[in-house]
């Protein structure tokens, strides 16, 4: 793993004092249509390779592309979305390459007339909003998918050949690119990794596509440059590729600042050059230089005529967009009375959707936050996971509220009904009965180990009775593990008084 | 950014001439290995091409708007509906080498993905 021809990292603060960073992105969707772009071929994920493939993904000679309507409304939606001016002409161009993974020789794209320009998306961290602009939203198709084989690292370095697969070819992709975003200093990682979490928000809004991040949905490329602070002109960028995380965006972002920092200290100049993002140290290293590979001949595809929006129609969908996640957040933190920052906790945790959804099956908005932000944050946490992914819904989170709110069970004892529904073991009502989690009644059980307490401890017993009440706390505790947490404390508590002080 | 600049724009003015040069880097573009006797036979074959299509040059277009389609149609698309693809052996028959379902190709310098 290579950190750069022997340049030092810069500790970030530290660069940040004598560097202004200004970032930019490329991120790439995959739409989330049934069909191709250009033809009938499915886009199911994690299909046999090249079972999804047809004359025109492949390539071969006298296929021909028809546009999918479906990725046109939705590229039009995503760029109504993000305020972006429709263009009421655009065309597909072809970007010329030759590699094994584009079965033509070029990829159907966008150039000069993209069907989107002139957007801005704002986005918030630690309280301040960042208006980052949008240069344009455009269509193409995905690539193939090349698997390296041989050479010790599984990269392409020493890869002694390359096997394909073209189901993803001519899958729409949507790329969104964004006009370079100064001003952002020492935040610059937060923004970048705000913005591609926004983005992210609203294409889930729109339903354009899974944005799966692990399963390649959504990758970003990650310009970044540096300048000296009060410089006119701003520093030569590098491009790290393909970065497929939330958190691997931000690291991106810091890594750059830190490597180019060291570069321009030692006097050297740093490299137009893609780069590849390490996920295990958090390192970028040299990807192919950007030089060799940017011309790509792009001239107008023949093979489609161009697609022309209708005024009408653009204002159709502009009225039928959903509400957008800000908007919704606004909204939201109105409803369930929460102050911003608690507001920013929320989204922050990516729980909007899941105490949203906790509030809907019947649970107040200060149980499911209280929930969600606390206990199943922490369990979150510990395994190593998105909160989402947990093995619980919100309705069976609202359900446990419910069985707090009856009595049922204490905090306690909810807690160990959550363990159950995270094993698998169903709803929360179902664990605690299988569990026998409830808390107990005056049964005979909690009368018999009430008595048992007293008995078995006739010097606490002649304490409380000599008038130190607060005694009867070591037999509360001896009655609650007889009975492992399921009694209820205040019950306990008077059942004691009742016998030891006399009712 | 990959934002287009009108630079990089493609079209070429008036006469064709192409040269050596321009032949040895479109090669290297195609990634296609020419002989020096190759570089000039193109050179000479490609220019000849130009030249004729440059005539087109010399109609006069002033009242027409540029196009890139004779055909005066806009928006066509298909409705986004899943079609039967081609059976995989038939995909992989022509490869010159296949392998677990893949097409298999010469090891390639750059980038991953």
């Amino acid at each position: 793993m290579s950190t750069a021809t022997g340049a030092r990292l810069v500790d970030f603060d530290d660069a940040l004092t004598r560097y202004e960073p200004v970032i930019g992105l490329e991120t790439h969707v995959e739409l989330g249509t049934a069909s191709k772009m250009f033809c009938g071929c499915a886009t199911t994920f994690g299909a046999e390779p090249n079972t999804q493939t047809c004359p025109v993904c492949l390539g071969l000679p006298g296929s021909l592309p028809v546009a999918n309507a479906a990725a046109l409304e939705a590229t039009i939606r995503i760029g109504l979305a993000l305020g972006c001016r429709i263009a009421t002409w655009s065309r597909f161009a072809r970007k010329n390459y030759f590699y094994p993974d584009i079965p033509k020789g070029y990829q159907i794209s966008q150039y000069d007339e993209p069907l989107c320009t002139a957007g801005h998306l704002d986005v918030e961290v630690d309280g301040e909003t960042y208006r980052v602009e949008i240069e344009r939203v455009h269509l193409e198709e995905d690539t193939g998918k090349n698997l390296h084989v041989g050479g010790s690292t599984g990269r392409i370095h020493g890869a002694e050949y390359s096997a394909v697969d073209f189901n993803r070819a001519g899958i729409p992709l949507v790329e969104i690119v964004t006009r370079p975003i100064p001003g952002a200093g020492a935040k610059a990682p937060e923004v970048a990794r705000a913005y591609v979490t926004e983005l992210r928000e609203i294409l889930l809004a729109l339903g354009v596509s899974e944005v799966r991040m692990e399963q390649g949905n959504l990758r970003s490329d990650v310009n970044t440059s540096l300048a000296p602070i009060g410089s006119l002109e701003w520093g030569t960028r590098t491009e790290t590729k393909n970065v497929n995380s939330l958190r691997a965006v931000e690291r991106a972002v810091r890594h750059e600042i830190r490597r180019q920092a060291g570069v321009l200290d030692g006097g050297g100049r740093v490299l137009q050059e893609t780069r590849h993002f390490h996920e295990d140290t958090g390192s970028t290293s040299p990807g192919r230089s950007k030089e060799e590979a940017t011309d790509y001949r792009y001239f107008p595809e023949p093979d489609l005529v161009p697609v022309a929006p209708d005024a009408e129609w653009v204002e159709k969908l502009a009225a039928e967009l959903p509400e957008l996640p800000a908007a919704r957040r606004a909204r939201l933190q109105e409803e369930w009375g929460l102050s911003a920052t608690e507001m920013a906790w929320i989204a922050n945790a990516g729980a909007v959707d899941l105490v949203a959804g906790t509030v809907a099956a019947g649970a107040s908005p200060a149980d499911a936050r209280k929930w969600w932000l606390g206990e199943l944050a922490r369990r979150a946490n510990d395994a190593g996971v998105e909160l989402a992914e947990l093995p619980v819904t919100p309705r069976q989170v609202a359900e446990l509220t419910a069985l707090v709110a009856a009595g049922t069970v204490n905090d306690q004892l909810a807690r160990q009904a959550l363990d159950g529904v995270l094993a698998g073991e169903g709803d929360p009502a179902r664990v605690v009965e299988a569990r026998g989690l409830a808390v107990m009644g005056e049964s005979d059980e909690l009368v018999a180990a009430v008595e048992a307490a007293i008995a078995g401890a006739p010097d606490v017993v002649a304490k409380v009775q000599g008038g130190k009440v607060q005694a009867l706390g070591a037999l509360v505790g001896a009655v609650m593990k007889t009975t492992r947490g399921k009694a209820d404390a205040a019950t306990v508590k008077r059942m004691l008084e009742e016998r030891v002080l006399g009712g | 950014m990959s934002t287009p600049s009108p630079k990089e724009a493609p079209g070429r003015q008036g006469s064709a001439g192409l040269g050596r040069q321009d032949v040895a880097h479109l090669a290297h573009l195609a990634r296609l290995a020419l002989t020096d006797e190759e570089l000039d036979h193109f050179a000479g074959q490609l220019s000849a091409v130009l030249d004729a299509v440059a005539q087109v040059g010399k109609a006069d277009v002033a009242d027409v708007p540029p196009t890139t389609h004779a055909v005066p149609l806009t928006n066509v698309a298909r409705p986004d509906v899943v079609e039967p693809s081609l059976p995989r052996d038939v995909v992989l028959a022509e490869a010159p080498a296949a392998e677990d379902g893949r097409f298999r190709v010469p090891q390639i310098l750059g980038d991953e993905e």
